[in-house]
């Protein structure tokens, strides 16, 4: 009898995530956890000013306290070799400042002592003079002819841009734009963000000089990427690194780059031949490590009267900050901003980008979608709600008009994206529903006439998840497949490893759901590891909702090659041949006699006390996944607000979110992984940015002014789901870890704008907080840009 | 938190706690909810070489109405004493009204009320609410105690009056001359944010006749603001629309809001305006009802 695949914990079970049992217990273990002896501590010294020549750094006075072991600086780096680090995208980063520092909060020294506080007290005996010069805050200051250079440490670097980007089709995009009849404009700021897991950077380095080996605890969410690089950086041999990375307090791309902090503390164990602990604090976290965001974006949409789009003009100006560091595959400048308006069948686009160093921190990798798919899905739905209002048209009805139909598939985009499936009307007829849309426009009218300003915004889009292919998709030359490594002991019980790296998205639960629902192995029954690079197959790691597509699909896969062996030693324990056996939930049988049976447990134990003649003993394999296409999950969601026209405070009255994510493996973590990314919408939309003063000093260095919202602010969820399999994913399964953080800010902000649409706003720019709201709602006129800093009067 | 290095002592009574201030010469901090006070040292902005811990002081944690009807409340009552607190609700509805507005449940749960008052935060909750009220401080020294008004004890951003050998002990509102109403509003963007604007609102009545009124404003100054003289236009008459009008732009005029990321002084000054509107539209609806 086949087994209860639910019972089990197979595909689509709710199965309790097996990580909380130590997390809610107290017992995870973080870097910060982890105690080596003789262990000593780092603390850096981070720069006070956006820009200036450093003139001098004296370190007696730090020397002077007792317990400190080693005050390392930019010049002692340097006699390294080890000043400078490349970045994921073929720049290059200070380790220690050298030359000059360039944005607030970039590492110039470090000490180590015997513990934290000492180095702490250290890190303030160190005098550094320093000769300010001016700073860039934004990439207007930054395109400007006699604007200083920032990077005057590279050769060929005549100015502050980075890169000049284009792709598309342009006398395609300009006959479109010559035949329409209605051309519709859109310009906003998406402004910077920071993805502030709840765990911060950190490591213990620990060179053994005896072994030659270099272990290193580390918060990682792509241990392998990291062992490649230090191996390049540090110029030891990969073999002898280890990279371990033990449970991580949340990741959302933060974790994927290697920052100074690391390379140092490296540096301080060869040097002192004891494990060095780097533990960053919450500020250093949010002023030094990557950034989300901070990317301005035009536009124009050329369309037909009757609502059919017909091309697309865009143009995004990228803020980098010092270094360019983004992850992004190396042949897309600015990521996947080309997979703007994937969704709809639009006939012609064309993209430029353009991107600027600034004196801002470097990043762009997080946050919880790199690749600027975020940017992208945001400004296409704040431009089809502009267009759709100037074309005096519902909402929803444009959207319906001009959505991809569920025949078109499979459909080439623009851009030349290939998406393969969908049901986009069904979703947007469930979220219309749900949300009351039928009622909604006489609601709106009536509320009006008390006074009252009700708004309703959708958000609807597709985005490309799960890098690769490794035709296009690589990082530093990487391809981006991945892996999974399936061994299955004797008694029928198994550990799987993937080179995926979990941070909350339940890896350990829902992996050992795939192997029950491949070979009928109960979920319980299967160990699951990640993070070592020791013994966890070679992997890209875990962002950009990546993990369930790749190596998901290669886990699926690995179970697979275990399948088809177990098959061969069933054949031989019930004496018949291979053709004859077949296979339901957890065990193979005789065609002709389904009561004659064996398990896969009773094949497990076989394949190590009874194998059949001539076939290698074991029953253990490994995967290596390439997906021929990325996986394109749907998402439609609607927010409902109402604006006080008194305070401009805006209250959420409902949020009904539509996911199509394909096949859910377990629904329970797909649901939390929505209601995680909505709240991560409104956090942007209502509250959550960084930004800097004209002196390059940061505005969001702290959790008293970096905002993230609690469970008082945040609104309620309803959720619906529609399920199209990916016809290429093993399982049919897509990404969908990062679709409401993508989708679900424009709903919000569409809402309000759309409270106000009849007083003439047509954009507030992000975060859309009270003030901004009500200068909107009192003067008729759009809020562009980031909230104004001014602390005098 | 790898605060600077500190001393720490917990005494168990008064006199000991100011001993070891007296001792410490005004390098010693009084650590009560310490909500304020920690996070100042994480950051390393203060370095205080004593903490004096006064959690373990028995009788300092009430909150009570005398007989005469004045309130009482004690150096270690927490915020969230004062929440769903019916003596509060009855004899003063402004604290009760601002209770489950400061900060967050967990700041609560440890924050002091006369701990905050100290901290002189111009964003302090309270400040403003015991001046609205006409309150004062008890503080106690080497030579016994005084009392100091609120307008004498709070001079500024995080500038209390008391000398570095002295504890407030003790925070008093005065007994009504009749019944007293009133309430508090605060804009923040989110919970445990500082506050764009605040406004703490406290009138004695006589039936639906105003005889007493105070108005106190927080975050928009470099300190509490007490806007009661505008306030003073209620005395005496019954809280009409005209009035509270009258009432609203005058209160807004005192404010001296600084523009900032939380908005403009504009901006700011029209939320102090709706939040004066606001509580005394509901206040005159209530007396009216109560009449």
């Amino acid at each position: 009898m086949a087994l209860d695949e639910i019972k089990i914990g197979g595909l689509g079970a709710s199965r309790r995530r097996v990580e909380d049992n130590r997390f809610i217990r107290g017992k995870g273990n973080y870097v910060d956890d982890i105690v080596l002896p003789g262990m000593l501590h780092m603390e850096l010294l981070r720069s006070p000013l956006a820009h200036a020549r450093i003139k001098s750094i004296d370190v007696s006075k730090a020397y002077e306290i007792p317990g400190v072991r080693l005050v390392l600086t930019g010049e002692m780096m340097a006699a390294r070799n080890l000043a400078w680090m490349p970045t994921l995208s073929y720049d290059t980063q200070a380790v220690l400042a050298t030359d000059k520092v360039r944005f607030q909060g970039q590492e110039v020294a470090a000490v180590i002592a015997d513990d934290p506080y000492i180095a702490k007290d250290a890190c303030q005996a160190i005098v550094v003079e320093y000769e300010q010069l001016p700073a860039i805050v934004n990439p207007f200051q930054a395109m400007e002819s006699d604007s200083v250079v920032i990077r005057d440490d590279k050769e060929n670097q005549p100015g502050n841009k980075i890169f000049d980007w284009e792709i598309g089709d342009k006398a395609a995009t300009d006959k479109a734009f010559a035949e329409a009849d209605v051309v519709s404009k859109m310009e906003l700021h998406y402004p910077r963000s920071h993805p502030s897991p709840m765990e911060t950077c950190g490591s213990i380095a620990d060179f053994n000089r005896a072994t030659g080996k270099l272990t290193v605890y580390m918060t990682s969410q792509a241990p392998h990427i990291v062992r490649a690089a230090v191996a390049m950086v540090a110029e030891l041999p990969e073999h002898m690194i280890r990279i371990v990375s033990p449970d991580l307090g949340g990741g959302f791309g933060n974790k994927v780059p290697i920052y100074p902090g690391y390379v140092v503390a490296i540096l301080a164990s060869i040097l002192t031949e004891v494990p060095v602990k780097w533990i960053e604090d919450k500020t250093g976290n949010l002023i030094s490590t990557g950034f989300g965001r901070d990317v301005y974006l035009q536009g124009e949409m050329a369309l037909r009267k009757d609502g059919k789009m017909l091309g697309m003009r865009m143009k995004t100006i990228s803020d980098h900050g010092a270094f360019y560091a983004d992850a992004q595959p190396s042949k897309f400048k600015i990521g996947l901003m080309h997979s703007a308006f994937a969704a709809y069948d639009l006939p012609a686009a064309h993209l430029e980008s353009v991107g600027y160093y600034t004196n801002k921190a470097p990043g762009g990798v997080a946050y919880r979608c790199s690749f600027r798919v975020t940017e992208a899905m945001f400004f296409q739905e704040r431009m089809v709600h502009a267009a759709a209002n100037d074309l005096g048209m519902d909402q929803a009805e444009f959207r319906r008009m001009n959505l991809v139909k569920d025949d078109m598939f499979p459909y080439r985009t623009a851009f030349g994206f290939l998406t393969d499936s969908g049901q986009y009307g069904k979703c947007l007829d469930i979220g219309m529903k749900a949300i009351g849309y039928d009622t909604y426009k006489a609601e709106q009218a009536e509320a009006r006439s008390r006074g009252k300003l009700l708004g309703i915004g959708i958000s609807t889009m597709t985005e490309p998840l799960g890098a690769g292919n490794s035709r296009e998709y690589d990082i530093l030359g990487i391809k981006m497949f991945d892996s999974a490594e399936l061994r299955v002991h004797m008694t029928g019980k198994a550990i799987l490893r993937t080179g995926a790296m979990n941070q909350g998205q339940g890896h350990q639960t829902t992996w050992a759901q795939i192997v029950a629902h491949e070979l009928g192995i109960p979920a319980d029954d299967v160990t699951v590891e990640e993070g070592d690079t020791d013994t966890a197959p070679f992997g890209m790691g875990t962002y950009a909702s990546r993990s369930t597509p790749v190596a998901g699909a290669a886990v699926a896969m690995v179970a697979r090659k275990i399948r088809a062996k177990a098959r061969k030693i069933a054949a031989h324990l019930l004496e018949v041949s291979e053709e004859d056996i077949e296979w339901e939930l957890g065990r193979f049988y005789v065609r002709s006699n389904k009561e004659r049976g064996v398990t896969i447990q009773d094949c497990a134990l076989a394949a190590y006390s009874n194998m059949p003649d001539g076939m290698e003993p074991g029953l253990e394999n490994n995967a290596y996944y390439d997906p021929p296409n990325l996986t394109w999950p749907f998402a439609a969601y609607f927010v409902k607000v109402e604006v006080d026209a008194e305070t401009g405070v805006w209250d959420v009255l409902k949020v009904v979110a539509v996911d199509d994510c394909g096949v859910r493996i377990n629904p329970m973590i797909v649901e939390a992984q929505i209601m995680g990314g909505l709240t991560e919408a409104y956090a942007m939309a209502s509250m959550q940015y960084q930004t800097y003063d004209d002196q390059g000093n940061m505005i969001g260095a702290n959790y008293m002014d970096y905002l993230l919202p609690t469970a008082w602010e945040t609104p309620g969820f309803e959720l619906h789901e529609v399920v199209t399999p990916c016809p290429h994913h093993p399982i049919g399964a897509k990404g969908v870890g990062e679709c409401a953080t993508v989708a679900g800010p424009a709903a919000f902000v569409n809402a309000v704008v759309d409270a106000l649409g009849h007083l003439g706003v047509r954009n507030i720019d992000m975060p859309m907080m009270p003030n901004r709201v009500y200068e909107a709602l009192t003067t008729g006129k759009d809020i562009s840009g980031m909230p104004p800093v001014m602390m005098g009067d | 938190m790898y605060p600077s290095r500190f001393g720490y002592e917990a005494p168990k009574t008064i006199d000991e706690a100011i001993a070891i201030l007296d001792k410490y010469a005004g390098e010693a901090k009084v650590l009560s909810g310490g909500q304020s006070l920690i996070p100042v040292i994480k950051l390393r902005f203060a370095a205080p070489e004593m903490l004096v811990d006064i959690n373990g002081i028995p009788g300092l944690d009430y909150n009570r109405v005398d007989p005469d009807g004045s309130i009482h409340i004690g150096a270690l009552c927490r915020h969230e004493d004062l929440e769903n607190n019916e003596l509060m609700e009855k004899h003063a509805p402004t604290i009760a009204a601002a209770a489950p507005l400061v900060s967050d449940p967990i700041v609560r749960t440890r924050g002091t009320f006369v701990g905050s008052v100290c901290h002189a935060d111009p964003q302090g909750d309270w400040a403003a609410t015991m001046t609205a009220m006409g309150g004062h401080i008890v503080a106690q020294g080497p030579n016994g105690t005084r009392e100091i008004a609120m307008n004498d004890f709070v001079i500024g951003p995080f500038q209390n009056t008391l000398a570095y050998n002295e504890i407030a002990i003790e925070a008093v509102i005065p007994a009504p001359k009749g019944v007293r109403v009133g309430s508090y509003l605060k804009l923040e963007r989110r919970v445990g944010d500082f506050a764009t604007a605040s406004v703490a609102v406290s009138l004695e009545m006589n039936g639906e006749t105003v005889i007493g009124a105070g108005i106190a404003l927080a975050s928009v100054g470099g300190r509490t603001i007490d806007a009661t003289a505008a306030a003073q236009s209620l005395v005496g008459n019954k809280i009409t629309p005209e009035l509270i009008a009258e009432v609203a732009a005058a209160v807004a005029a005192t404010a001296e809001p600084r523009t900032d990321h939380r908005g403009s002084s504009d901006y700011k000054r029209q939320i102090v305006k709706t939040f004066v509107t606001r509580i005394l539209t509901g206040l005159a609806t209530t007396s009216q009802k109560a009449a």
